[in-house]
């Protein structure tokens, strides 16, 4: 379970968050949500401690995690898979995954296994580069090379960008497949809201850097006004 | 016996190949930080040299060659990783030309040290092999003890790199530090220490060919002992592109083969001018380098 209290974030005289207060917990997906500038990312790489908050605190349970280095905050088991999916070109499909199974203690073999059992064409461009797989391909690898550390917190940060709708389809039910076969807590933030309010159990909706509304993911994909003013869901 | 194994051209290739393997070396150990911080060492000569210096010191206690060597290994891991520690680490994320200064500065305070401390007379250190080339059939031969030790160390040295960079978890991370530092970060890869790691293994290769300069009975230790070797890495290096270790070593190895060629055939003062004129032509060409893919960018 991650616990988030009253985080604030800024850039220079530019606040990207404001007192954001919300809970994930374990085994659901927290979809959070908002329009372009609303502080999606920055939400996610602070909780990764890539960018330092300038007041909350941030919790793994009961673990503080504000202050922590970004490799030790994932040696605890968050994974996160990075806006533009962060694959590293210059490498295979297999280094990547080799180098995702590094920090965990499983069997380097047996998780490579898992991961192609689970995205069969990994499994078939293993000894490609990455950079020459597909957009589709490169989000499964991104994924992948997280999953197989099996982490128990997996932050995705816009999965479905610039993938087509078949796909993103796909991507979202394993998503909630993960999430209901191995107690999984996912953080994931989406522009395309109907994509991620569909999976998700709960919903955050931030609107420059404030969360306005908390609520089950029900709740709020019946909400008429968070749809229109801050979704972007027109009727 | 076979006469073409005296022959000028054998004798010119097996001498050629013995200057390029050292080329070759100072290449690699230019590319291996480059990949990994960045930084385009211009201290990456002085270094080497001021911790062969403290290795060899030992000399006069009396320690044998290959403790010499061992401490040597010692300092340079030191010296490489005190450097990137405290003088390249607060440079990261500031403009190019800082780190460049720098290290330039860098190497000019080592070699005054150096000179300060054991002055600047070369100072013959004892080779483990004899340096007196083979005969055959009463004829010199382009190899003795000592050359085969150079050729050997160098080969393995550049073996035991590409080892561990494609082989080895660690050469993993490393090279995942370097193209990756934020994605190796948030898959757990500490990726400061591998910066660190990345500069200690580049001094020590540095180490090794400062050592295998040094024990050649025909030059010796001094504090620019490896200033005109830095030139020739250097072009190896640019020309076989600083992101490719297979780049450096093959175009240090055959620079050392051509020079060897235009000193014999042509004049020993042409071969800085025909290789910094390679260097120019391959940078016009291909200013990536040979071996290195060209980045492709949309528009």
């Amino acid at each position: 379970m991650i616990t988030i209290d009253d985080l604030t974030v800024t850039f220079g005289a530019v606040q990207a968050l404001r007192g954001v207060a919300f809970v994930a917990e374990t085994g659901k997906i927290t979809a959070v949500l908002g329009a372009n500038g609303a502080g999606k990312t920055t939400l996610l790489r602070t909780i990764s401690g890539l960018k330092e908050p300038k007041s909350g605190t941030i919790r793994m349970g009961e673990r503080h995690l504000v202050g922590m280095r970004t490799e030790d905050i994932a040696r605890l088991g968050i994974g996160h898979v990075p806006e533009g999916r962060g694959v590293i070109g210059e490498f295979t499909v297999e280094e990547n995954l080799r180098l995702g199974a590094m920090m965990a203690k499983v069997n380097l073999q047996q998780g490579l296994d898992e991961q192609y059992e689970q995205f069969p064409v990994l499994g078939e461009r293993r000894k490609q580069h990455a950079a020459k797989l597909s957009g589709g391909e490169r989000q499964m690898l991104a994924m992948a090379r997280a999953l197989i550390a099996k982490p128990s917190v997996l932050l995705l940060d816009e999965p479905s960008l610039g993938l087509a709708p078949l796909v993103t389809a796909q991507l979202m039910h394993t998503i909630r497949s993960l999430c209901e076969t191995s107690d999984l807590t996912v953080i994931l933030v989406e522009q395309n809201a109907s994509s991620a309010l569909r999976i998700a159990h709960h919903a955050i909706v931030l609107h420059v850097g404030k969360v306005v509304a908390n609520d089950t993911a029900s709740v709020v994909a019946a909400d008429g006004n968070l749809r229109q003013y801050y979704l972007g869901l027109v009727e | 016996m076979d006469p073409f194994l005296t022959s000028r051209m054998v004798t010119d290739i097996l001498s050629g190949l013995t200057n390029g393997v050292i080329y070759g070396m100072v290449a690699l150990s230019l590319v291996l930080i480059w990949r990994s911080t960045g930084v385009l060492n211009f201290a990456q000569g002085a270094m080497p040299m001021f911790a062969t210096y403290i290795g060899f010191a030992l000399l006069s206690y009396h320690f044998s060659y290959w403790w010499c060597v061992i401490a040597c290994v010692i300092a340079g891991v030191l010296i490489g990783g005190l450097t990137e520690r405290l003088l390249v680490r607060p440079l990261y994320g500031k403009p190019e030309i800082n780190p460049i200064v720098v290290m330039v500065g860098f190497l000019i305070v080592l070699e005054a040290v150096a000179a300060a401390i054991w002055s600047s007379f070369p100072r013959s250190l004892p080779g483990p092999f004899s340096s007196i080339h083979w005969q055959l059939a009463g004829k010199p031969f382009a190899l003795s003890p000592f050359i085969v030790y150079e050729i050997a160390t160098g080969l393995l040295v550049m073996i035991a790199v590409a080892v561990l960079f494609r082989f080895t978890k660690l050469g993993l991370q490393l090279r995942a530090s370097a193209v990756a530092p934020e994605v190796s970060r948030l898959l757990g890869v500490r990726v400061g220490r591998m910066l660190t790691l990345g500069w200690m293994l580049s001094t020590v290769v540095g180490v090794i060919t400062t050592i295998l300069l040094s024990s050649n009975f025909f030059s010796g230790l001094t504090p620019q002992i490896n200033d005109g070797i830095f030139a020739f890495g250097f072009i190896a290096a640019a020309v076989g592109g600083l992101e490719s270790p297979v780049g450096a070593i093959v175009v240090g190895v055959l620079l050392g083969i051509v020079n060897q060629f235009v000193t014999d055939y042509v004049n020993q003062n042409a071969v800085i001018i025909i290789a910094l004129a390679l260097l120019v032509v391959s940078l016009m060409i291909r200013p990536s380098g040979v071996f290195t893919k060209p980045t492709e960018r949309r528009v």
